[in-house]
């Protein structure tokens, strides 16, 4: 069957919206296409440099025919609506079918020629395409990401005519900017296209530009005794910059190795989007980068290697000027820089959280078993290197960079840790920090953050969330759970709200905040999100330990796992819905407790008795926060309330009976709520 | 793939070196000759203290307003707090930018430009030449444009922008802008890695003799001895004069958006003088720009009128 070929030729897509661009074309047509009731074999996109592309093979050469359904008056309504409805269709009244009491028209819609519904399709599609950033240009009003210049789109070897703002659609594609015959030339079919790309020096599909920039890469590392560090993200951007990648290993000044290896990385890969090179004997980083070139230079790329090298070397030349000024002023001395900068408005200035981060960090020490002062120092210190030239040049670097200044100056290594991780984890990826009083500054750190701009009423809102507050949180949630930490959260951010942000009236808008997220979390670990609220709704906000939360769901969930914890569930939906009819009834003030009644049913002794034994049990459990014993304590109840239920009838005439036996489902309802808000979980 | 370090009978040839390449002003009166045959109006540098080409007016304010307009320009430009007494080989206080305004951008414009690199010596088929993203965005003057960094062998050589909007109001038509970094460009057409080493001229002399003492002298001025208290008063004195300008109208009835403007750039550079002295604490920062931003709305809405 017939194909489709389809090329959006532009100037220079930026590299990290290709794929979603080449993913969004193929979803737009498979869309469109469907809308038009066709079912094509194959859609396949390629996004690059300067073109997005779309196959799509096996589409007919017409639109199937189509038969549209209009629904009209109901049979026996008035004949003015009747009349009505044939004018607008033009039918007869012995052409309208009649189904289920109402008139339909059927019309045979003949499907058009597949060039006609294209040539609508793909001014349609570059109209409403979804870049994250777009333009104009010249005079023009339409929007593309960059200039769009040229389009080629043919369907089983012919021109699909269109045109849209000026651009003709066409059978004309170029290749490399600057190798191949330079020319455009005509491709009427994907294999030409293709091959006419490949013969002029262009590798349409991005996977095969990667493929063949870490093949070559890893060849020329190979032969020089070197190897690639490999970096998958730095690898996805360098292939949407490079029509013909080609990778040149070049060299390095030696003596720029006793910089930081993080220095030297970070400085080729964000400004000169380089590789690194390691020496495979020693670990460490060899006098190389790897560069990926879009040419085949005619000198074989000699003065691109000797341009790129003589850049990295005053790109580091500034990283080296850096390194040595910094460290020059010792961290202690950067403190009072930080006197001058604002953190924030309302939050005063960096000094001023430094010396809260430092205050807390040996709290939580004494919390956790870490050294008081060195999660003091290290809190203090923390921020200091912001004020350095490195961390200036590369805010990525930032503790990193305090880390290493610190051990410079004699620091001991918990201290340089802390300094170094204090801002871990940044993310769901990251590493979160083992070491005492690293987690004690980290988690000192984030939560001054929390603390603060809950106290100036700075809270995430929908989308917004301009101080990454759900990520300090989820970093608080991290450090407690890996580290299975025991501290009261509550009580030390109340304490820190009320000490640094003089906020005194107890808001756990903060705590609900974190749970919040902590229940996310949970839920992104396979939790089911209903047993993670049924574990929470029963949570005091004064006063949360993480790490017993997460106990909480654990616990409950193993419990609903099991033969007994699934039955006393339904039980316990049962002797909810009875009494939540009551209540609607309006009938008996379900208040008091109940008592053992001469001459009732065994099984309604039993529960009682169960109930009795199982409710000090909770108790106890409950106050040790020991939730899988609350769990097996309730366990015991299983048996008796299905009992109740099989052979008890709440609903005795006799309104004592009834009362009593409404009392005593209150109670076991009551007691299970106590452990877990069983009423959120579904079925 | 390529193995730079492989022998190859044609290096040497054409890389470059200090004894080749376009001596300094020879680079500049190339591209001058380059953008006058594409038609530019070949402008003078505007006589005030400006931070980038872009804030001449011959750009903001002719980038706005349905008239076509095509200039090119050399203009200093006056960063004071990259000063660095003349020793960092890369780092000036005071540089050229070469300027290209082309609006409504042409349809081969990136083919003009990669014409003008090679007019300059830059061979596509020797040097890698790319165009890598680099959205522009001057927010003292509510301008933002979409565009690239060009890079040679890994430097950036010129920012290439298309102006979507200048002073908050819509580019229409659509101006596309060429920024060339003078000073880096000459280094890599002549192979050397310090800016002061620079070929002025065929006759000997070097940036180095033209602009070095410069160098020295106002960095001196402007981390140390430039007065911060006057430097107050007379940005305020600006920002008054600014307003004062525009209650009036020119002969014709116009408004008197230009000197306005003039007024607008003396603010920016006292703002830039203030900021090498230390002098602008951070949460005062946002609102001198904040300030200087409205002036340049005002005025721009004012050239518009």
């Amino acid at each position: 069957m017939p194909q489709l070929l389809l090329e959006l030729f532009s100037e220079e897509i930026p590299a990290r919206m290709q794929a979603q661009a080449g993913r969004d074309l193929e979803r737009m047509a498979r869309e469109r296409l469907a809308e038009a009731g066709f079912l094509p074999e194959a859609v396949k996109s390629f996004a690059g440099p300067r073109r997005l592309t779309l196959v799509i093979e096996g589409l007919p050469a017409a639109q199937p025919d189509r038969t549209e359904e209009r629904k009209g008056p109901k049979v026996g309504a008035p004949q003015a609506a009747l009349d009505g409805f044939l004018r607008s269709t033009g039918l007869t009244q012995d052409q309208l079918t009649e189904q289920g009491g109402v008139y339909f028209a059927l019309s045979a819609k003949p499907g058009r020629p597949t060039p006609e519904v294209i040539a609508e399709m793909v001014p349609a599609i570059i109209r409403a395409f979804p870049w994250p950033k777009s333009m104009k240009w010249g005079t023009g009003s339409l929007r593309w990401v960059r200039p769009l210049q040229r389009i080629l789109c043919v369907f089983d070897g012919e021109v699909v005519p269109f045109e849209i703002e000026g651009i003709v659609s066409g059978d004309m594609t170029e290749g490399h900017r600057f190798m191949g015959s330079r020319a455009p030339f005509r491709a009427r079919h994907f294999e030409a296209y293709a091959a006419g790309l490949e013969a002029n020096f262009v590798v349409l599909d991005p996977e095969e530009r990667k493929a063949r920039i870490l093949e070559g890469a890893r060849t020329l590392c190979f032969a020089r005794s070197v190897e690639l560090v490999d970096d998958q993200g730095l690898l996805d951007e360098v292939a949407g910059l490079a029509e013909w990648p080609t990778p040149i290993l070049g060299d390095m000044d030696p003596a720029f190795l006793d910089l930081p290896p993080e220095v030297i990385r970070t400085s080729m890969r964000t400004h000169q989007k380089y590789f690194a090179v390691r020496d495979p004997k020693t670990g460490g980083l060899a006098p190389n980068f790897l560069v990926v070139s879009n040419i085949e230079a005619r000198d074989g790329g000699h003065l691109v290697s000797i341009g790129n090298a003589r850049v990295l070397s005053a790109r580091l030349n500034d990283a080296r000027f850096f390194w040595d000024e910094d460290r020059k002023t010792p961290l202690q001395t950067r403190l009072e820089k930080l006197k001058s900068v604002t953190f924030h408005a309302k939050l005063g200035t960096l000094y001023q959280r430094a010396e809260r981060i430092s205050a807390l960090a040996g709290q939580i020490a004494e919390l956790i078993g870490a050294d008081k002062a060195q999660a003091e120092r290290a809190g203090l210190l923390a921020k200091a290197d912001l004020t350095c030239g490195m961390v200036g040049e590369f805010p990525e670097l930032q503790g990193l960079m305090g880390g290493y200044y610190a051990r410079q100056q004699g620091e001991p290594d918990a201290i340089a840790d802390a300094i170094r991780d204090h801002y871990k984890p940044q993310g769901p990826a990251d590493s979160v920090p083992t070491a005492p009083v690293s987690v004690a500054v980290a988690l000192a750190e984030k939560l001054d953050t929390l603390v603060g701009f809950f106290a100036i009423d700075e809270k995430p809102t929908g989308s917004k969330d301009p101080y990454a507050l759900r990520r300090a949180a989820l970093g608080v949630i991290r450090l407690i759970s890996d580290n299975s930490l025991s501290i009261d959260l509550s009580k030390i951010a109340a304490g820190h709200a009320k000490a640094s942000f003089a906020v005194s009236a107890p808001d756990t808008s903060l705590i609900a905040f974190v749970m919040d997220r902590l229940g996310v979390s949970l839920r992104d670990q396979g939790y089911r999100h209903d047993f993670v609220q049924a574990a929470f709704r029963s949570a005091a906000l004064d006063q949360i330990d993480l790490g017993q939360m997460i106990g909480r769901v654990e616990a409950l969930t193993g419990f609903l796992k099991t033969d007994d914890g699934a039955n006393l569930l339904s039980g316990f939906n049962r002797a909810a819905s009875i009494l939540a009819a009551e209540t609607k009834k309006g009938g008996a003030a379900m208040v008091g407790q109940p008592v053992q009644i001469a001459g009732a049913p065994a099984e309604e002794t039993a529960l009682l008795e169960a109930w009795a034994a199982i409710e000090p049990r909770v108790d106890e459990a409950l106050s040790t926060d020991d939730y899988t014993s609350a769990m097996s304590a309730l366990a015991g109840l299983r048996a008796p309330v299905d009992g109740f239920f099989d052979k008890v009838f709440v609903n005795d005439p006799d309104p004592a009976l009834r009362d009593n036996r409404l009392l005593l489902l209150t109670a076991v309802r009551d007691t299970m709520q106590r452990v877990a808000d069983f009423s959120l979980i579904n079925g | 793939m390529v193995d730079a370090n492989a022998p190859s009978g044609s290096l040497g040839a054409s890389a470059p070196s200090a004894s080749q390449g376009l001596s300094f002003q020879n680079l500049i009166l190339t591209l001058q000759d380059y953008w006058s045959r594409q038609g530019c109006v070949i402008l003078q540098p505007y006589d005030l203290e400006v931070g980038a080409g872009t804030l001449h007016p011959a750009t903001v304010l002719r980038a706005l307003g349905p008239k076509s307009w095509k200039a090119a320009y050399v203009q200093p430009s006056r960063r004071p707090g990259d000063g660095r007494y003349g020793e960092n080989p890369n780092r000036l206080q005071h540089y050229y930018q070469y300027q290209v305004i082309l609006k409504p951008n042409p349809k081969d414009m990136q083919a003009l430009y990669l014409g003008s690199l090679a007019a300059i010596g830059l061979d596509p088929t020797l040097h890698d030449m790319r165009f890598v993203e680099d959205d522009w965005e001057n927010p003292t003057v509510g301008a933002w444009g979409l565009g690239w960094e060009v890079w040679c062998d890994g430097m950036e050589v010129s920012q290439y922008t298309y102006f979507q909007q200048v002073a908050g109001m819509d580019v229409d038509p659509v101006a596309g802008e060429l920024t060339y970094g003078l000073e880096r460009l000459a280094m890599y057409v002549q192979g050397v890695d310090n800016v002061y080493d620079l070929r002025f001229n065929d006759d000997g002399a070097s940036y180095g003799d033209v602009f070095l003492e410069n160098e020295r002298q106002f960095s001196a001025f402007n981390f140390e001895v430039a007065d911060v208290e006057t430097l107050k008063r007379q940005f305020e004195d600006m920002v008054a004069q600014v307003s004062r300008i525009l209650e009036h109208r020119g002969p014709q009835g116009q408004r008197l958006a230009l000197p306005a403007y003039d007024h607008v750039l003396k603010a920016s550079h006292l703002f830039n003088l203030m900021d090498a002295r230390g002098a602008i604490a951070v949460a005062e920062r946002q609102s001198y720009i904040g300030r200087i931003r409205d002036l340049c709305k005002a005025t721009a809405a004012a050239w518009v009128e």
